[in-house]
């Protein structure tokens, strides 16, 4: 039993890592209807500036700090200038093909300009083990969950406690009505892409200690950061959490109890029973349709 | 047309078949490796190994008065892709290949070169490659067949109980099934066999399943990748028995990426550039590259001096003259000095030579012991 807790808590953290991809998927949805295919890159350029900055002899806050503003320069406002608003009256279809392109040249881009080898990343907590009546939780464990969960709750307070945050839903739920009401509705979807760009280095942060910075780093993450996020419900950003938490320890307990071959295939597996029983997602609200 | 024109005309003729005349006189080599995917580590190393010793070679003058010319190609860790570059290469005329590392690689690959009655020179250690009969190729490090029994040796001696965990492809599996039929009549007993995934990025399953199985010592063989993920997991899940591993466990690139976790594993290890026969070389990588090299580099350079030693004793540059010279051969550092260690070859293209079990203390590559070659009278 001890051993299923260990699965269970290790599970915890890679979910939490899993979540903060997928809130990203749920903010952009709500916010501008659009699917970000590019969403795991997202989270590697962020890991290659730290890398980056680290090679430069900067302390890892630094690194940090600075992967946050390119973040939010290059993934938050030149995304949506340069690639969302010109293809948003296309509809979403032009917006998602580009993102997939988008994700493609990330990829390469980093690998041909910068290095396609694994590049080595510090520990960012302490490296040390605890024991709990048996079960041992290491402290990166302890910290990369209690961070990440953190960060999921802090963005769904500020979404729904600040007025800034309650503008952007406004924007999300209608945005023709949000524009009356006086809010200003690119501001707000600016807002949103920047949101999405903090995660996405705070997920670079905790995640590239344990997957190595690599270009192809963002493929699988940003995989199951889409399966999280239509298993939890791509409407909802406590989904996300919810989503990446399943998907994270299911896959765990699959790779320990039945085979580390069918790990992967766990959060499909998951996402065709949800996409079959619950097409909405397990915490996503119906959406009514005209025809 | 006036004289002028005429003498330009012929004078720019000339110089297009004097360099075609020269381009063609070129000893061509294709380095065919994995530059992208899950063997980047490897292929990166044993291409700029290759490349290090071209220029070297080039430097001073060639191998029988020729240059070398080379391109270096991308198999993207696919064995299809490495098929068909191997295939290009042949069209190409090349007289060597070197590469692919990868084992799944050359095993589809050097159908190829077999084909197109080709040197190809392979970093791949499964033991399934050179007992395909094909005479054209040519081991760069110990197959598993020479390098297993050493390890095994240290094994047996070393553990009661080992868990082994081993990555589910062609170099991989190799490793598990010949560990598996060593130490089946030895002390030691296999309590458990995990398999892993190429790429495989959370280990935490892996590692409870080998504490569960009450193993005394954990034999890892995976790329390096793989291997640095999982030492950091031994070390979070507070792992503190022997990791033994063969040859990529202890190699700069993991060392590199585990940093502290690291530190205590152990390896057989066929090339290392802490050995004191080559910490010279490693230095000239190091100097060239602006990083240490691992194995791999070491095998990319040998494979090339090696091919040249081959030339040089056949007397001809001739593709199947040196295939000969190469089997049933052995080249020794003092005559060779640039293959770096004696070296024997066998008939089927195995080599021996002497080999290291090395361990990882304060983030370095310590030589603990010098084994001698497998075969040594």
């Amino acid at each position: 039993m001890t051993d299923f807790f260990q699965l269970f808590f290790s599970g915890l953290a890679t979910g939490c890592i899993y979540a903060l991809a997928a809130l990203g998927f749920t903010l952009l949805w709500q916010a501008s209807g659009t699917i970000n295919f590019a969403q795991g890159e997202f989270v590697m350029l962020p890991a290659f500036v730290m890398v980056i900055s680290l090679h430069n002899s900067m302390s890892i806050t630094v690194s940090f700090a600075i992967s946050v503003i390119v973040s939010v320069l290059v993934l938050g406002w030149l995304f949506k200038r340069g690639l969302v608003d010109p293809l948003f009256k296309y509809g979403m279809m032009p917006i998602v093909v580009a993102t997939i392109g988008l994700s493609i040249a990330m990829r390469n881009g980093v690998r041909a300009g910068y290095s396609s080898e694994p590049q080595p990343f510090p520990l960012i907590f302490p490296d040390k083990v605890y024991d709990f009546a048996g079960v041992n939780i290491s402290a990166s464990d302890m910290g990369t969950f209690l961070m990440a969960l953190g960060l999921v709750l802090l963005t769904q307070a500020f979404l729904s406690q600040t007025v800034t945050g309650r503008a952007m839903q406004a924007v999300a739920q209608n945005t023709e009505s949000a524009s009356v009401l006086g809010i200003n509705v690119p501001r707000m979807i600016f807002y949103t892409f920047a949101i999405n760009a903090v995660l996405a280095a705070a997920a670079a942060l905790l995640v590239t200690p344990i997957y190595l910075a690599k270009f192809d780093m963002g493929e699988s993450l940003g995989t199951k950061a889409f399966f999280a996020a239509i298993i939890g419900g791509f409407n909802n950003t406590r989904g996300a959490l919810l989503g990446g938490i399943i998907v994270g320890v299911c896959e765990n307990l699959a790779a320990a109890y039945v085979s580390s071959a069918y790990k992967d295939a766990v959060a499909l597996i998951i996402f065709m029973i949800v996409i079959l029983f619950k097409p909405q997602g397990l915490l996503g609200q119906p959406v009514d349709r005209k025809v | 047309m006036s004289i002028q024109k005429l003498t330009r005309i012929a004078a720019a003729t000339l110089l297009i078949a004097s360099s075609a005349f020269a381009q063609s006189q070129d000893i061509k080599i294709a380095n065919i490796v994995e530059m992208s995917g899950p063997g980047t580590t490897s292929g990166v190393m044993f291409k700029q190994g290759v490349e290090m010793a071209i220029k070297e070679i080039n430097a001073a003058g060639g191998i029988s008065g020729r240059k070398i010319s080379y391109t270096s190609e991308d198999t993207q860790s696919n064995p299809g892709v490495a098929k068909g570059l191997t295939q290009k290469a042949i069209d190409n005329d090349v007289f060597a290949i070197m590469g692919p590392v990868f084992s799944g690689s050359i095993m589809v690959s050097m159908t190829e070169s077999k084909r197109g009655e080709t040197p190809n020179f392979t970093g791949g250690e499964a033991a399934a490659i050179t007992q395909q009969g094909n005479p054209w190729v040519f081991r760069t490090a110990f197959g598993q067949s020479v390098s297993f029994p050493k390890l095994a040796r240290y094994i047996n001696a070393k553990s009661k109980k080992l868990a082994v965990l081993y990555v589910n492809n062609d170099f991989g599996k190799g490793g598990q099934s010949t560990i598996k039929q060593l130490l089946a009549t030895g002390p030691t007993q296999i309590v458990a066999e995990i398999s892993t995934e190429s790429g495989q990025i959370d280990f935490s399953a892996a590692v409870i399943q080998a504490k569960q199985s009450g193993a005394d010592a954990l034999f890892a063989y995976t790329n390096e990748e793989e291997s640095a993920r999982l030492l950091r997991e031994l070390r979070k899940q507070g792992w503190n028995k022997p990791v033994i591993g063969e040859t990529v466990l202890t190699s700069a690139k993991v060392v590199e990426l585990a940093g502290e976790a690291a530190n205590g594993a152990v390896a057989h290890v066929g090339l290392t550039v802490e050995a004191p026969q080559l910490q010279a070389w490693g230095k000239k990588y190091q100097a060239m590259y602006n990083t240490v090299s691992d194995h791999n580099g070491v095998k990319g350079y040998t494979a090339v001096y090696i091919l040249k030693a081959a030339i040089e004793k056949s007397g001809k540059v001739d593709r199947k003259a040196a295939a000969t010279a190469i089997r049933n051969s052995c080249f020794t550092a003092k005559q060779y000095p640039n293959v770096l260690m004696d070296v024997c070859f066998d008939d089927k293209g195995d080599i021996d030579r002497e080999s290291f079990i090395t361990e990882i203390r304060n983030g370095k590559t310590v030589v603990a012991e010098t084994l001698p070659p497998l075969n040594k009278k």
